[in-house]
């Protein structure tokens, strides 16, 4: 899979920007503040439907606009697909595939995938469970779209009835709907649960490996998830048991007014060695494990068939020499591979490719060769 | 921003579901220009609707007289109960024309967030309808309920709720919607959910 074309309009910094991608290495070059990330973020947005810097809409339109305009134009397996995406602050977005309205907007999930690495990576291992959690749900969706509306239907019924427990709180409400809000939350949360256990499943041996490679001097990566339910996993029967555990806490979550069980309160667990990162793996360690997180992801996805576009936001400066060869080995053989950074200097010379030079509300082609006729003005 | 008036119509308007800023200004723009004839008719139905419309007593629906036109219909089948959220909604039943029973509107769905717990809904009402000891007890006995909430988070909820309450009217038959694939759809458009519900959901052909 790879992105043909990215143009965006009132998005961040940028009123207007396009860019023709080929396969292979692109490479965006310019000073901090320029809008390289918007660009990175731009693309992300079209895979996930959020942003990895924040998580409401409103920032990404550009001051004074109204709303925000990305599109993309996306080949896979010979066929290309046509996104846009209009995205207005507090409304819902509309998107078009191949010019035609689709009814939500999540329905454009899986046409374009991509694996975005970023300095906010880091909070994937020293940030909160919550952090981690949507590291997982991210992946789950890229994998199975399908996977969005389980999100967005458990987030509905855990805000109900959370809001329940809240109000049963403060006014000793009616509770007699409390467990009508039990069945629904077990339902869907066990089918989020049973897709993030899977997942993990299938990604700590890719995480482990390029940990390894990453950075072979370290202990070894661990991944495990860990449940709100206490004791074994009955994968067969998780819906009874976020049933039995919210029963055992019940008087618990009325006295506190918060939903205690469910996978909103899980957490992947990321160990190193004997024992676990948050806290005691060094900043280097830190980024080889986000790092090695996101190069699981990439071949995760790559083993289901779909080669994800690899984005590389402004991180080589972050990684030593071993991690550098590491990454571009990975690099090397990703269908494309989009890379910003602020200096020529930090992208290793094994990344050789189109390079653009992003400043002034620009983005101008600088390569390859001498030839003028390959400098062509964007923007 | 306009003077006086009419940005107060601009902004009135602009409250209304479905109506945003732009429209609003249209719409104040056109009622401005329009004939002093239309507009004071549509002065008239605004005030009648408020003054002159009432719920039904039976079902809730909204409703000119003291019973709507369906439960006052005596060739309307009394045993069997559709069970909606809105008023809306019994239109929507009504359009199909297959339906020929009563109806019963609960004025919205469970719902939390949005302060709305079982008090709130017509349920109790209900209840009273199918224990005999509603304003209709004339109505004979109810055989078959039918719950036609919303196939949504809260409208799921508020028929889980109901099917709990209504399991103690024995001999009552309580019936839930079906959901599945729309007609005219095509199969591989249709999302995960949806289909998931059509296979669980699936009848037998021979």
């Amino acid at each position: 899979m790879h992105l043909r074309r990215l143009a965006v309009e009132d998005f961040r910094s940028w009123e207007r920007a396009e860019l023709d991608l080929e396969p292979g290495v692109t490479v965006l070059v310019g000073s901090n503040g320029v809008g390289k990330t918007n660009l990175a973020e731009a693309i992300g947005y079209v895979a996930t439907l959020g942003s990895h810097r924040v998580a409401n809409d409103a920032p990404l339109i550009r001051r004074g606009a109204e709303r925000a305009i990305v599109r993309a134009q996306v080949v896979h397996q010979g066929r290309e697909l046509f996104v846009e995406l209009e995205i207005t602050a507090g409304r819902a977005n509309r998107a078009r595939v191949n010019r035609a309205p689709v009814l939500r907007p999540r329905e454009i999930l899986g046409i374009l995938r991509s694996v975005l690495f970023a300095p906010e990576d880091l909070a994937l291992v020293r940030g909160d469970p919550g952090e981690r959690r949507r590291f997982l749900d991210d992946l789950l969706v890229a994998r199975y779209p399908r996977y969005a509306g389980v999100r967005s239907d458990y987030d509905r019924v855990l805000r109900q009835r959370s809001a329940l427990l809240k109000t049963a709180r403060n006014r000793q409400a009616d509770l007699s709907t409390l467990e009508v809000w039990d069945g629904h939350l077990a339902r869907h949360g066990a089918a989020l649960l049973a897709g993030r256990l899977e997942l993990v499943d299938g990604i700590a041996p890719h995480a482990e490996k390029a940990f390894s490679e990453v950075a072979p001097t370290s202990d070894p990566l661990s991944l495990q998830y860990k449940c709100s339910i206490p004791g074994e996993l009955d994968r067969a029967a998780l819906e009874p048991m976020l049933l039995d555990e919210l029963a055992q806490v019940r008087r618990q979550e009325i006295e506190r007014g918060v939903c205690l069980v469910g996978p909103h309160r899980d957490d992947l667990v990321l160990g190193l060695g004997e024992g676990p990162a948050k806290g005691y793996a060094s900043h280097g360690e830190s980024w080889a494990i986000a790092l090695s997180l996101r190069l699981a992801s990439y071949r995760l996805l790559k083993a289901d068939d779909v080669e994800p576009v690899l984005i590389l936001d402004d991180v080589f400066a972050e990684l030593d020499a071993q991690r550098r060869r590491a990454l571009c080995a990975v690099a090397a053989e990703a269908e494309q591979v989009i890379v910003t950074a602020a200096v020529a200097e930090d992208v290793p010379a094994q990344l050789t490719g189109a390079r653009f030079a992003v400043g002034g509300g620009t983005v101008v082609r600088t390569t390859t060769g001498d030839d003028p006729s390959d400098v062509q003005e964007n923007g | 921003m306009f003077e006086g008036p009419v940005q107060d119509l601009i902004d009135e308007l602009g409250r209304l579901p479905g109506v945003g800023p732009k429209s609003a200004q249209r719409i104040a723009f056109h009622l401005l220009a329009a004939d002093a004839a239309d507009v004071t008719r549509l002065q008239e139905v605004l005030q009648k609707v408020k003054e002159g419309v009432q719920f039904c007593e039976v079902c809730g629906n909204v409703s000119e007289r003291e019973r709507c036109r369906y439960c006052a219909d005596a060739r309307r089948d009394p045993t069997i109960v559709c069970v909606v959220e809105e008023p809306r909604d019994v239109l929507a039943v009504e359009r199909t024309r297959e339906f020929k029973g009563r109806y019963h509107v609960l004025g919205g769905a469970l719902d939390p967030l949005g302060g709305i717990g079982p008090d709130a809904l017509r349920i109790r009402e209900l209840l009273a309808r199918l224990g005999g000891t509603g304003p209709a007890s004339d109505e004979g006995d109810i055989g078959e309920v039918i719950i036609a909430t919303d196939p949504n988070t809260e409208g799921e909820a508020t028929a889980t709720y109901l099917v709990r309450l209504l399991k103690d009217f024995p001999g009552l038959s309580v019936t839930r919607l079906a959901s599945g694939l729309p007609m005219g759809g095509d199969l591989e458009f249709a999302d995960e959910m949806t289909l998931g519900r059509a296979l669980a959901g699936r009848r037998a052909l021979s």
